[in-house]
């Protein structure tokens, strides 16, 4: 009998709390290397299309993107309801695309330049117009490697 | 002396001092995948191109309008028979007389007005490149019995894309029914 009453009258223990921060710590690097820093807010309507035949971009900090599309509401005062190119965290023209490209190439080691992509993130709205002068100035200033942003169709 | 030696720094904190980190990093980062379809661009000159004569056969002209129609090889056309068609302009498995030589000769032409949107655009490019992707599987299900994917080696995939090259060439867009500035 008395076998079986002895655990009785100690009461539940603490739960320890000493890994928690492991596992914190844990999430915490996990998510240092899965993300990438916001480097600049979206200033237009970015809906990007839906497509099938997706490539996804490896390396991160070879991505150059490039915005476009109608400015969201609070900056229609100022720049319109016309399509725009947003290039870093501002509004753009066309021709200032071959500065930026230069821009983000002189931040990249040199071997590693050719393997540059430009992202180009358009709103699936926006007109063919504004996006074959973006391509122009591209191809214009060497930058041939490009990546339609899309969304894959199967899961929303 | 020595009994200080072993007093332990309260580790109590660190947990939230690590929350506080994790939290900073989950608002300040993305973690959207960057996937798109990819494309290479010609290389830009400022002399005129070239006129090339094509056999009219090997060329598979796709033309989408600034109302979001297609016409291809002069005719309308519903965008999902548009992979169909391709497909089977590529490959000619029935050997017709005004569909590719072979498929290494055919070239698709794409053709679009500056008022096409930018998501029918994306679709009719999708769709061809969906085509030359179905008929990469079926050749490389016939040589290795395996679909067609990004791991194979590069002599493998070689192999399928010589037979089957993605040659597809896109004309200067036409003005029209671009929206006013």
């Amino acid at each position: 009998m008395s076998k079986f009453k002895k655990k009785t009258d100690k009461g539940t223990p603490a739960v320890s709390t000493a890994s928690l921060p492991d596992i914190v710590f844990m999430l915490l690097f996990f998510f240092m290397v899965a993300t990438k820093m916001r480097d600049s807010s979206i200033m237009v309507q970015n809906a990007v299309p839906y497509a099938t035949e997706l490539v996804k971009l490896e390396h991160k900090n070879l991505v150059n993107t490039i915005y476009i599309g109608t400015p969201l509401v609070n900056y229609q005062a100022v720049y319109g309801t016309a399509p725009q190119v947003q290039l870093g965290d501002k509004f753009a023209s066309v021709d200032e695309i071959p500065f930026f490209i230069e821009k983000f190439k002189a931040k990249i080691p040199e071997p590693q330049r050719p393997m540059i992509f430009t992202s180009l993130k358009v709103d699936g709205d926006v007109t063919m117009g504004i996006v074959s002068d973006v391509k122009t100035e591209l191809r214009k200033s060497g930058q041939l490697k490009l990546n339609y942003s899309a969304k894959n169709k199967g899961k929303k | 002396m020595a009994k200080r030696m072993d007093n332990e720094v309260n580790a109590s904190s660190m947990a939230d001092i690590a929350f506080l980190l994790l939290v900073f990093f989950l608002v300040t980062t993305t973690m959207n995948p960057d996937t798109g379809i990819t494309v290479k661009l010609p290389p830009w000159s400022e002399d005129d191109a070239q006129e090339v004569k094509l056999n009219k056969r090997n060329v598979f002209a796709v033309l989408v309008n600034a109302n979001n129609d297609l016409l291809v090889r002069g005719e309308p056309e519903d965008i999902t028979s548009l992979r169909e068609r391709a497909k089977e302009f590529i490959a000619n498995p029935s050997h017709r007389e005004d569909l590719a030589e072979a498929p290494n000769k055919a070239i698709i032409s794409l053709k679009n007005d500056r008022g096409t949107k930018y998501a029918t655009y994306i679709m009719v490019y999708n769709e061809l490149k969906a085509a030359y992707r179905e008929l990469w599987d079926a050749e490389s299900q016939r040589l290795y019995g395996v679909p067609y994917s990004e791991d194979m080696s590069t002599e493998q995939k070689k192999k399928i894309r010589s037979k089957y090259p993605f040659i597809l060439s896109e004309a200067e867009p036409t003005a029209f029914g671009e929206e006013e500035k």
